[in-house]
């Protein structure tokens, strides 16, 4: 799909409504993700920018009484439609959670987990995806003398790596953020911002933050979320020299939220 | 008039602060008190010829207790594995699948009122369901009395080491595109691991000093617990209280002492073993 | 922390009205030792330039000084911003006040020459300009900046008949030509600070509404300017 700049999408939102049982958190959400762009979603407390990037991967099916309307389209498929194959598409679309979630198992059997879930492979390229995926989440260097150990001994900066890694190993088109560095300390929280920068040549990138800084600092595109519906959406520098609208400036300024 | 208010709640936290410790002295007292006693009378009991020999009735001599021993170990294990994988698979839907609905709150509910049914009554039930039908006392009723009582202390322990697992750790390991069955038997019993354990190893220690409802089922026997499935099993707690209660025999109340420290051993070591396991895990994290 | 930024940016605001006070009144006094060949008025103009440089310097660190710690966004960074742009016009005006009264300063050790020209009109204007320009500062008023700069082509016409009537003036006495072309100067600098008022409208509506408005047609006398002019360097 092409935008009226030129430049590809890879998933569209159309008229999207979320509902929490009888309670609605999401009105009408509207918005096209640039592919290989880093798409940062902010906004105050419970604005529904968290319920927006859960639905674009379908996570929110976990819990019976969430439900959604409308379209989502990835790679010219509604995957809001119930013939998908959502494990396919948890494959295409990754998540990293705001607590870093190492499984119960050493760093190696981490990453090669999901490789063994999706791919036929054997030891040899197992390992070798292992250790590209590592590397590529420029955990490697780290890690190479400890990959028996558990993951969950390795530090908050480093566990929050293994689980990007652990998601890229699959190979996935779209990396979905919620707040990936909210739990992490001053110097882990840079080297992952690094890694967005360099991940979003291979990846479309779509990061929930509340800091605003942080979205200042690393995304091409925000949106502004306040109340279930997206105030406003354009490009990073825009929003942040000059938005349009009220609302828009008033939030980034501090001046509420 | 602020000095006499300081003072009076001064004193009533000391008040308060020696009645819990004279309190929980008298109950920690209460436990030696009775290792004491359960030691000190079973160990006279303690030889070669006790633990190697099966039971025998009054007036042959070498008797000791192994039959029953391996009896209870035999018995308690056929309830392990009746009762085990019920209450493990019941509590982790109960967890994962049913944490809010009117079928997962009935099921909670019915297995807090089996838990406080009186042994004796399961054994009973069990009797009547399996032994008068089939015309047999055997071990296997026995195991399957015990497996009743285990099966509700299973469940809950299950269901409530799983709900420990953060909904972060289901979310990512589904995240990755793994089937829901898969997600919950590989990642999250992974996680509760040591806490699933913990409960097991509590519910054997409970079950294997039951007696009542074995009085109605396995029975006890003179003979080695080869016939478990049709006849009655030799096994220690019965045997207490035939040799405590039913015998006139000074000898014959040495060996319950005896069987009474056993048991009494074993499952001080599986409590104690289960701190140790769950401490272990805890401080890994 | 909304609050202390706020506070940062008043003590901005009032600090650039202290330094458009200093230089409105440098530029009304230099002119008025122009006029009349006040050697005295011109010479304490000279030295109150380093108090507006000082000031200048003053206004500038303290907008880095909120930039780097409160780094600042949208409409609040625009105004910091802009308030360095308009820092440095209100300078560059100094600058100009000066330099009419330096013009003062040699017009006044040569009397005996009447008024040829009267620069009240041109310093009226240009005056008001000035006094626009920071009022849409104070009040944010887009309006009042637009005003501002559509009045830019008034002052350039009245250099160029100020030049014409000096240009007269030299070819009927030569040898006073270095007094006229120090009036010549003066008229210059007016319409030099003219433009830096202009320029500071400009920067007021880019704070405003996001949007950069330089060369945009606003002021297309700008071309104009030295076209017919002999002298070019100052």
């Amino acid at each position: 799909m092409i935008n009226h700049n030129g430049d590809k999408v890879k998933i569209s939102v159309r008229n999207l409504n979320f509902y929490y049982g009888d309670h609605q958190a999401l009105f009408d959400n509207t918005l096209d993700i640039l592919e290989n762009r880093v798409t940062a979603v902010i906004g105050p407390s419970g604005c529904g920018k968290s319920t927006h990037l859960r639905s674009l991967n379908r996570i929110y099916e976990l819990y019976r009484e969430q439900r959604t309307e409308g379209e989502i389209i990835l790679d010219n498929e509604n995957i809001l439609d119930k013939s998908v194959d959502v494990l396919e598409l948890r494959r295409k679309v990754g998540m990293i959670f705001q607590k870093p979630t190492p499984f119960p198992m050493p760093v190696f059997d981490n990453v090669a987990y999901g490789l063994k879930l999706h791919f036929k492979l054997n030891r040899k390229e197992i390992a070798e995806r292992v250790e590209k995926a590592l590397r590529g989440a420029s955990l490697w260097e780290e890690v190479k003398d400890k990959l028996k150990k558990s993951g969950m001994a390795l530090s908050g900066g480093q566990q929050q790596r293994l689980c990007i890694a652990r998601a890229i190993a699959t190979q996935p088109e779209v990396l979905l953020m919620d707040e990936p560095t909210s739990a992490i300390d001053p110097v882990g929280t840079l080297k992952i911002e690094e890694l967005i920068e360099e991940l979003k040549e291979k990846f479309t990138i779509v990061i929930v933050t509340h800091n605003m800084q942080q979205a200042a600092r690393i995304s091409d595109n925000t949106a502004f979320f306040y109340k279930g519906k997206i105030v406003e959406y354009d490009k990073t520098e825009k929003i942040f020299t000059s938005p349009e609208k009220k609302q828009t400036e008033d939030y980034i300024t501090g001046r509420f939220g | 008039m602020q000095k006499r208010g300081l003072a009076f709640r001064k004193t009533i936290d000391i008040v308060l602060k020696g009645l819990s410790i004279l309190f929980v002295a008298l109950t920690v007292f209460m436990m030696f008190w009775i290792l004491y006693t359960v030691i000190s009378n079973g160990v006279k009991a303690l030889n070669w010829s006790f633990l190697t020999q099966p039971t025998k009735p009054y007036g042959i001599p070498d008797g000791g207790v192994l039959n029953a021993l391996l009896g209870t170990v035999i018995i308690t294990f056929g309830a392990v594995l009746i009762g085990v994988p019920a209450g493990l698979l019941g509590g982790i839907y109960l967890a994962e699948f049913a944490k809010e609905n009117r079928l997962g709150n009935l099921i909670r509910f019915s297995a807090n009122v089996m838990m406080g049914i009186p042994s004796i009554i399961v054994g009973l039930f069990v009797y009547a369901l399996l032994v008068f039908t089939t015309k047999h006392f055997s071990g296997l009723t026995g195991s399957v009395a015990l497996s009743i009582i285990m099966f509700p202390v299973v469940l809950r322990t299950t269901e409530d080491m799983l709900r420990m697992v953060p909904d972060s750790l289901r979310e990512s390991a589904l995240a990755l595109g793994m089937p829901r069955w898969k997600a919950t038997f590989s990642i999250i019993c992974r996680a509760a691991k040591t806490g699933l354990i913990t409960g097991i190893l509590l519910a054997i220690a409970r079950v294997s000093g039951e007696t009542a409802p074995l009085l109605f089922t396995a029975q006890c026997s003179d003979s080695w617990p080869g016939s478990y499935f049709t006849q009655p099993t030799a096994n220690l707690t019965v045997l207490i209280n035939e040799y405590a209660g039913n015998s006139p025999f000074e000898e014959m109340h040495v060996r319950a002492w005896g069987a009474a420290l056993l048991i009494t051993a074993a499952i001080l070591i599986l409590n104690i073993s289960c701190r140790f396991i769950f401490k272990e895990s805890k401080s890994a994290k | 922390m909304k609050v202390h930024l706020d506070t940062e940016i008043d003590k901005l605001k009032r600090s650039i009205l202290i330094l458009s006070s200093m230089v409105e009144e440098a530029v009304r006094n230099a002119v008025v030792a122009v006029t009349e060949r006040d050697g005295e008025k011109a010479l304490r103009v000279i030295e109150n330039d380093n108090a507006i440089d000082r000031k200048e310097i003053e206004i500038e660190e303290e907008c880095l000084k909120i930039l780097a710690l409160h780094q600042p966004v949208a409409g609040d960074l625009r105004y910091v911003v802009t308030c360095m742009k308009v820092n440095n016009e209100l300078e560059r005006i100094g600058d100009l006040g000066e330099s009419i009264a330096k013009r003062a300063c040699f017009i006044a050790k040569h009397p005996g020459t009447e008024n040829v020209v009267d620069f009240k009109p041109m310093m009226d204007i240009a005056r008001n300009m000035l006094k626009g320009a920071l009022d849409s500062l104070i009040y944010m008023n887009e309006d009042l900046a637009r005003e501002v700069i559509n009045r830019d082509d008034s002052v350039d016409k009245f250099r160029r008949d100020i030049f014409k009537e000096l240009k007269k003036n030299i070819k009927k006495d030569p040898e006073k030509v270095s007094y006229y072309l120090n009036l010549m100067n003066v008229s210059r600098h007016l319409e030099r600070i003219a433009d830096c008022a202009t320029n500071i409208c400009e920067d007021i509506i880019y704070m405003i509404k996001g949007d950069i408005v330089r060369h945009n047609g606003l002021g297309n006398a700008k071309q104009e300017t030295f076209f017919d002019d002999p002298e070019q360097a100052d």
